[in-house]
This record gives C-alpha cells, structure tokens and sequence, in this order.
C-alpha cells in the first residue's frame, strides 16, 4: 500500500503527476486551481525525477508547450480553470488532430466569462462534445474525491498513450480545494529519452539514418486525407467507447428512483441517499465516471427499471442530455442544478427528488 | 532522340562529375513556393548548415502557419506544424524536454510578429536556448497578401489597398529590434537572401545561431529580408530590386546583437 496522506485535491493532482513520470508541466495561473502549479514549483520535482515545471506567459503558450513536448512522445501536462481552458480549445483541438498524448486537468470554476471563481460543472458541454473546432473527442475523466484527482492522472496518462489522445480531467473548485485522505501510488521512474524513442516512434525528437523523418501536424490539405484523418479518430473514439467506460452504482439494487450525477454533485447525492432513504425513499446514485466514453448502456440499464431520474448537476442542464439520450423517453428523467457556483445542498436535492420526480 | 538523351544522362551521372548537389536533408520533390520567392534558398542553406554540423539526427524543426506551412514537407528531419504564432511556445518544452537538441523555429512575419508576439517576446525574454528563424517579406503570402506588421508605410496590400496608412493602421513593428533588447537573446542579425553574396552571409549566420546554441548561450534570433513577388504583385527581379529601395532601409540589414552585447549604429532604427 502507498503513501497515505492528507491532501488538497490539486496538491493530490500535483504529487500524483511526479509520481507518475510525468516529464513536464507547463501553466499558468487561475484560481482556482493555482495550488497545482505551486505545489510542483515548491516540490522540486526536477530534483526529484528531473521534471520540468514551466510557468509560461499564457495559457495559449501553455497548451502550446504541452503540443511540443508531446510532438516528441514526451509525458506532459498542464491544469487551469474554465476561463483558462477556453484559451487553450485552439491547441487542444490541434492536439486531437495531431493525435498527441497529453493530460489536461480542468478544475472548473462558474461562468459564463470571468464569471467566479467558486465550484461549478458548467464545462461539461465543453469537456465532453469537442471544446474547440472540429470533429473531435476527448477522454473525460470525472473524479468524485481527492483519491480519485491523484489516481486520475495516472488513469489518464496511460490512456493518453493508449490512444495518443489529450485526456482531461473534469473537476471542479470544491474538489480541487478540500482536503481528504489520500493513498499516494508509489513513484514511477520517469522513462529515459531512449525508451521515449522506443515507445513513441512516430514522435519527432530527431530522426535517426534509419528512419524518415517524423511529421507531427494537425493539417491535411487533400479532402480525402483528411477525411481518413476523421475516420481514423472516430474509429478510435469508437474504441474507447467499447473498452474505456468507467461508472459507479450506489444503492441501486432495491432503487425505485435515481440520482444521476457526476464529481461534486455525486458526492452531495450520496448524503441526499441516506435523507431520502430515512425518509422511506428507496433512491440510488448512478455516478459516470468517464464522461466520454459516457456510459449509455449501464444508465440505460439501470435507469429503465427505476420510477424516475433526477439528473443533479452544478450547471443548467448538461449531462441530462446524454442521459436522455441513453435511457430513452419510458421513464421520467428531469434535471435539478444549482450554478454561478452555488453547491446544492442535500437538502434541496431530497426536495427536488420529491417535487419533480416523486410528486410530479 | 531517346538513346542519345539516355547516353547523355548516364555521361554526366557520374560520382567524379558532380561538383554541387541539394542536400540530401532537402527532400526531393518540389517546392510548394512561388518562382521567385526566398523560402527555397532559406530552407536549403539551413539544411546545409545542418548537414554541415552533422546533426540532422538531433534536430527538431517547428514550422509556423503561412506560405512555410509545409516547411516539414522539404526539410528531411524530425518536424512539428505548430498552430499560428505558436511557434516559440512549442520550441520552448521541446528544448526543456530535449535539452541536448538543436530546435530551431521557421515563422514569418505574419506568424511571429502579430498573431504569435507574445510566445515570440516570452521565448526570447526566458533566453530559451533555440534559433528563431524569422522571414520577413512585409505581407501574408498564403492568405493572398494582406498587410503584415511589417508592411511599410504606404506600401499597398489586399486589405491596405489605398497603401498602409499609419494613422489608422499603426506603423510597422520591428521586432527584431524589439527582442534585441532582452537579455536573454544573445545573438540577433538580419540577412538577406536574394544575391549570392546574401545568402554566404545567411549561411555563415545560420551556422553561428547553431554553433550557439551547443555552447548553450541562450536564443539566436535570425531575421531574413525576403521578398513576396506574388503578394507585391512583381516579377521576381522587380521584386528584389523593390525590396533593396524600400525594404532594406527600412529593416537594415547587418548584426543588431552579438555575443550577448548591442551593436553600436548610428542609425539602428533606419529610415522611418
């Protein structure tokens, strides 16, 4: 068993990327999620594996960084907060297209614009339909605690690698700032630039007499190329769909009725389990966990012999739509959000349950 | 006809006969630039300087957004196509990544100095230890010549087509000059690469950037002069002949920064 500590969630992410082998973070500061950046710079991970941390002038440099870094099969990442990660749509849409391995952790803070700087899932349209122009997708990860932030970054460097995708982590405010115990995964030796060569040959980090030379690019000027360049990401998100999906059932073996909700919102839900149930109403949690690949088959299995869905989310209605979409029209789903970076309590949640699904 | 054209061939085709060749580190096929444009003869003295140093295998090249989009198509070494402006940012974490690499970026003026000056600015401003590569011929070529930052005053393009009027369009930027100034720039210079004798000079600046940068002095910024036949809508000599009457006083050529220190000049800033 690792290391168990006490932890804010982005000192977790922060701790979690030096242990994972990461080769460079690069970002720039926002609340509230700086606690990364600080945490690395403090820690010396150059010291400690040789990572290189870099605070770079914006977070369009930073996701620029990140593309080149990854453009030579190196591990990087880069974490902000919402305003910050609309700045970076343009580099991350490059990076699908160029199919670049990457992690980007966003801890997600209420908007639209400047909006605030308190907890909010107003980003999930964002995160999981594309964020930036084209056809692309994005491996989502929703962490529900600090364990989960730390156990994310490895989850999501490894399937970065796996499909030479960006991963992001959708967090937000709430669980980037709280402290929770956390189990530390033990350190992973950071590769060397030999078995970077080795593990990665399509990557441009100098071309050898034995090889061409290695292009990383996101443009196709011939329609037909680059439609097999769509095809070959959409075969790719198909995969992901069939083999990456991860969820988590509480409490639904006896439920007449259930919570969908993911991160922050999944955490309130089980409070509001236990009020409902001492109430006498026999309610479950249904927590996605990847957001894309999102769990169409396993919402739809349990949401079809439930009553109704109450889809509980800090925003105005976002991942009901997915949830519509895989359960289908039979059972009555409506959506319970607070925003503007308001936590619903558990309180209201039971009341909402009560007012739109049970009474309703 | 056809075996006198064959015996010529494999006549001349010998090892002994060959007295100058492309760099195997220009892949052959041909170039997507205008006849007359300076891009080709910039991509192949860096390639020979490359080639020259013997380190084609520890060489990672970033190509810009413009006319040199396709820039990794020609040059035979490991590449990466950043997005517009981004360039610096990219060459950056690779160097971190890869610090015993020669990185080098390839951008225009569109590219450098508008759309990508902060990444130009910060990159320079952090002493990243890479050679900017920077071709300033005052217009954006690929998008059908558009005023550039660096488009003279009163020179005409498709979107200053009464001639650049800098009361309303702002002056062009020197940011050659500019960057010059931060301390971790160490070796500034702007070449030209219309006339043999221009282009040894490119070439020996080239090799100085590189020679640079494996003694780990910081950034080398190299601007090239060069002229947009198609964009000023010139025959290519009208076009060399244009830009040494209205470029070069403008963007003087000659060293700005060397060995970390500012070249004195009487009259850096040039004509205005």
């Amino acid at each position: 068993m690792g290391e168990l500590k006490l932890m804010k969630g982005n000192e977790a992410v922060a701790e979690a990327a030096i242990r994972a082998g990461c080769d460079g973070y690069f970002g720039y500061p926002i609340t509230p999620q700086s606690e990364v950046m600080e945490y690395l710079m403090a820690e010396k991970p150059f010291e400690r594996t040789g990572m290189v941390v870099l605070q770079a002038e914006s977070e369009v440099a930073a996701i620029n960084m990140l593309y080149g870094g990854a453009g030579t099969g190196k591990m990087v990442m880069t974490s902000s907060s919402s305003p910050g990660i609309s700045l970076m749509q343009e580099g991350i849409s490059y990076m699908a297209g160029a199919e670049l391995p990457a992690l980007i952790v966003n801890i997600v803070r209420g908007g639209p614009g400047l909006g605030t700087i308190q907890p909010s899932q107003a980003d999930y349209f964002q995160a999981v339909k594309g964020g930036g122009h084209g056809d692309y997708k994005l491996l989502v990860l929703a962490p529900a605690s600090v364990q989960e932030m730390c156990d994310h970054v490895k989850l999501g460097f490894d399937k970065a690698y796996q499909y030479r995708t960006p991963v992001m982590i959708l967090s937000d405010g709430a669980i980037g700032q709280m402290m929770e115990k956390v189990v530390l995964f033990d350190q992973i030796p950071r590769r060397t630039d030999e078995e970077v060569i080795a593990q990665c040959p399509w990557a441009s980090n100098g071309r050898p007499q034995t090889r061409n030379h290695n292009i990383i690019t996101s443009l196709d000027l011939d329609p037909a190329g680059q439609e097999r360049v769509n095809l070959k990401l959409q075969a790719k998100y198909k995969l992901m769909e069939q083999h990456e999906v991860l969820y988590e059932e509480i409490q639904c073996e006896d439920a007449e009725y259930l919570f969908v909700a993911f991160g922050l919102s999944a955490r309130i839900c089980q409070k509001a389990i236990d009020l409902a149930r001492a109430k006498g109403i026999k309610v479950g949690l249904f927590r996605p966990i990847t957001l894309f690949p999102f769990p169409v088959t396993e919402v739809s299995n349990v949401g079809n012999r439930v009553k109704g869905i109450l889809v509980v989310e800090m925003n105005a209605g976002q991942m009901i739509e997915d949830v519509k979409l895989s359960v289908g029209c039979k059972v009555k789903i409506e959506h319970f959000g607070r925003f503007g970076g308001i936590i619903p309590s558990p309180d209201e949640v039971v009341r909402a349950l009560e007012q739109k699904i049970i009474g309703g | 006809m056809i075996m006198e054209d064959t015996f010529a061939k494999t006549e001349i085709h010998k090892p002994e006969n060959i007295v100058y060749k492309k760099t195997d580190l220009m892949v052959d096929r041909p170039l997507s630039y205008c006849p007359g444009c300076g891009h080709g003869t910039a991509h192949r003295m860096l390639m020979e300087v490359i080639e020259e140093m013997n380190i084609q295998d520890k060489t990672i090249g970033v190509s810009p957004v413009g006319c040199s989009v396709l820039a990794y198509d020609f040059l035979n070494i490991d590449m990466l196509g950043a997005a517009h402006g981004r360039a610096p940012a990219l060459a950056t974490a690779i160097k971190r990544m890869w610090p015993n690499h020669f990185v080098f970026t390839y951008q225009g003026d569109g590219d450098l100095a508008a759309i990508g000056t902060a990444e130009t600015i910060h990159a320079c401003n952090r002493g990243e230890n890479i050679t900017i590569i920077f071709i300033n011929n005052g217009i954006y070529g690929m998008t059908g010549g558009q005023m550039a930052p660096t488009t003279l005053p009163g020179m005409r393009s498709s979107t200053s087509p009464y001639g650049r009027d800098v009361a309303t369009m702002g002056h062009p930027l020197k940011i050659t000059e500019l960057v010059a100034h931060l301390p971790g720039v160490y070796y500034v210079t702007r070449q030209a690469v219309h006339t043999p004798n221009h282009v040894r000079k490119t070439k020996k600046a080239l090799r100085k950037a590189f020679e640079l940068q494996k003694e780990n002095k910081g950034l080398s910024f190299i601007e090239i002069v060069s002229n947009c036949n198609s964009g000023w809508k010139m025959t290519p000599v009208q076009s060399n002949k244009w830009m040494e009457d209205n470029m070069f006083p403008f963007y003087q050529l000659g060293d700005i920064k060397v060995d970390g220190k500012l070249v004195e000049k009487k009259e850096i800033a040039g004509k205005e």
